[in-house]
């Protein structure tokens, strides 16, 4: 690949964890879009504040593809609080560095998280408004 | 096992032409323009290797001016006629699918006051040639059309486009950076004023190419210097480089042109069909024997390289992601692809050496990968 990528970027690209979609999500998240070239996608589902179970979908280059794996590794069976401030220094650490031309997929995997989180805490506040 | 598919990027260096360069590196090293013995068998083999390169193009070898390659060659012959002919005349014709060397020249000389006219293309990237006729205007002096489109293979129709410039009175330039010996070129034939070639697409040595000058067209010089090709191109003359150049243009065989559409069309034919949802982009009769440029659906290109990476496979995306630069292709996007697919999509580009077994090879790993990179996509449901 043009762009030199950390040993455990590639391991990540090409043996990436906890992808695919699941049944009965609490929160999902997307963010990207066709033109900017990466879209990603995380499920979570939640109990007593923890991530119990995450997954993702990526439409994009090794290092988003590594940086959405990762993420759901660092984060799952974590509490949502944690998941929350997790920043894209962290996620860039965790996968020993990335090309500071793709720093952005970082961010975009964070962006993708923190949406999948505020989809559950809207839905769960939708649902305690409902039963009072 | 290394399987190189990059060779529209460059090639590898044949082993004669490396023999052939050697003694001019080691033993016949004069400088051509020495007065000396040695100086002078040095300009005979330049000018040898001057009458092969004129040869393959059927000019004239004095029409043949030598340049560091492909990227020179173009801003000469865009730079080098504007300063002739502006600000008397300062329109030219060019396409949206040229190769950034004539792209960003052509920007550059809107700085300096040029009009540029950029023709569109279609679905398979040709162009019109009556779009072609419809711009030329009274201050058109140049109209530039690469011959064979580098990401899609598309090949154009020079001798229609040389025909429309001879009757119009207009200069006639093309790329043919990667149709050069690939494709027919005839300068008379085709009416091609100018012609940039070069010599690393061919499995010479980069850093060498040429520029074809018709005799009757005046241009300005772009290095200045010395004096040497005519006073058109100063600095001393890279004379391995060129020897390499015209050996490798000498052993150049039909029969590996053959073997190269062969197996390009195996490619094609069994990505198409072993892999749902793909398509070919260019035109499916007049495409560079060497190109496959492949989109596959809802999976993203540099992800697909990376995979054939690990697999001792090497290939080129169109894709916004893969380049330094975040850019998106302005050829697919010229050929109506949308921004999904524009970031899909495959180069494959053989070379003589590619073998059967290593497309062979390509065709056994690659539906495995879209396979699991589609199921990682979001665009599947």
């Amino acid at each position: 690949m043009a762009l030199e990528y950390s040993k455990k970027v590639l391991k990540e690209f090409l043996q990436p964890k906890n992808f695919g979609e699941m049944k009965g999500a609490h929160g999902t998240g997307e963010v990207g879009s066709p033109a900017c070239g990466d879209i990603m996608q995380m499920q979570i589902k939640v109990e007593r504040d923890k991530i119990k179970e995450i997954k993702f979908k990526t439409f994009g280059c090794a290092a988003a593809i590594a940086s959405t794996s990762i993420i759901t590794q660092m984060v799952k069976g974590k509490d949502l609080n944690y998941a929350k401030n997790l920043t894209m220094k962290e996620v860039a650490e965790k996968l020993k560095g990335l090309p500071q031309i793709k720093m952005h997929c970082s961010s975009m995997g964070i962006q993708t998280l923190r949406k999948a989180i505020k989809d559950y805490e809207e839905k769960l506040q939708k649902r305690t408004e409902k039963k009072n | 096992m290394k399987i190189y598919l990059d060779n529209a990027a460059t090639t590898k260096v044949d082993e004669e032409v490396i023999n052939a360069m050697i003694p001019y590196f080691k033993e016949k090293y004069a400088n051509a323009s020495s007065q000396h013995l040695e100086g002078s068998e040095a300009k005979q083999i330049l000018e040898k290797s001057r009458k092969i390169i004129a040869n393959a193009l059927n000019s004239k070898p004095e029409e043949i001016y030598f340049t560091s390659g492909g990227t020179e060659s173009n801003n000469w012959a865009l730079k080098g006629l504007f300063e002739k002919n502006y600000p008397n005349k300062n329109h030219i014709i060019t396409t949206k699918i040229e190769h950034d060397a004539t792209l960003q020249t052509c920007k550059y000389l809107e700085k300096k006051g040029a009009k540029i006219s950029y023709l569109n293309v279609d679905s398979e990237g040709f162009i019109n040639l009556k779009e072609l006729e419809e711009a030329i205007t009274p201050k058109t002096f140049l109209v530039s059309i690469m011959h064979a489109n580098n990401e899609i293979g598309t090949v154009q129709d020079l001798e229609s486009i040389g025909k429309i410039c001879k009757d119009k009175k207009i200069i006639f330039h093309s790329d043919a950076a990667q149709s050069f010996t690939k494709e027919k070129l005839d300068v008379k034939k085709q009416n091609l004023d100018l012609v940039s070639i070069n010599s690393h697409k061919i499995n010479g040595p980069k850093g060498v190419g040429a520029l074809y000058i018709r005799s009757s067209i005046e241009i300005e010089p772009l290095i200045h210097g010395g004096g040497h090709e005519k006073g058109k191109r100063s600095g001393t003359e890279n004379i391995p480089g060129i020897v390499g150049f015209a050996k490798a243009i000498e052993i150049i065989k039909e029969k590996d042109l053959r073997k190269m559409k062969e197996l390009r069309n195996k490619l094609i034919e069994e990505i198409l069909i072993k892999i749902p949802n793909t398509k070919l982009n260019g035109s499916k009769e007049r495409r560079l024997v060497n190109n496959a440029n492949i989109s596959f659906k809802d999976v993203e290109g540099e992800a697909i390289g990376g995979y054939l990476e690990n697999k001792g496979i090497f290939v080129s995306t169109g894709s916004a992601c893969m380049s330094n630069t975040l850019k998106a292709s302005h050829v697919l996007k010229s050929i109506g692809l949308t921004d999904l697919e524009q970031n899909s999509s495959i180069r494959f580009s053989l070379s003589k050496y590619t073998t059967e077994k290593e497309i062979e090879k390509v065709l056994e790993v690659l539906p495995e990968i879209i396979k699991k990179l589609r199921r990682l996509s979001p665009l599947v449901k």
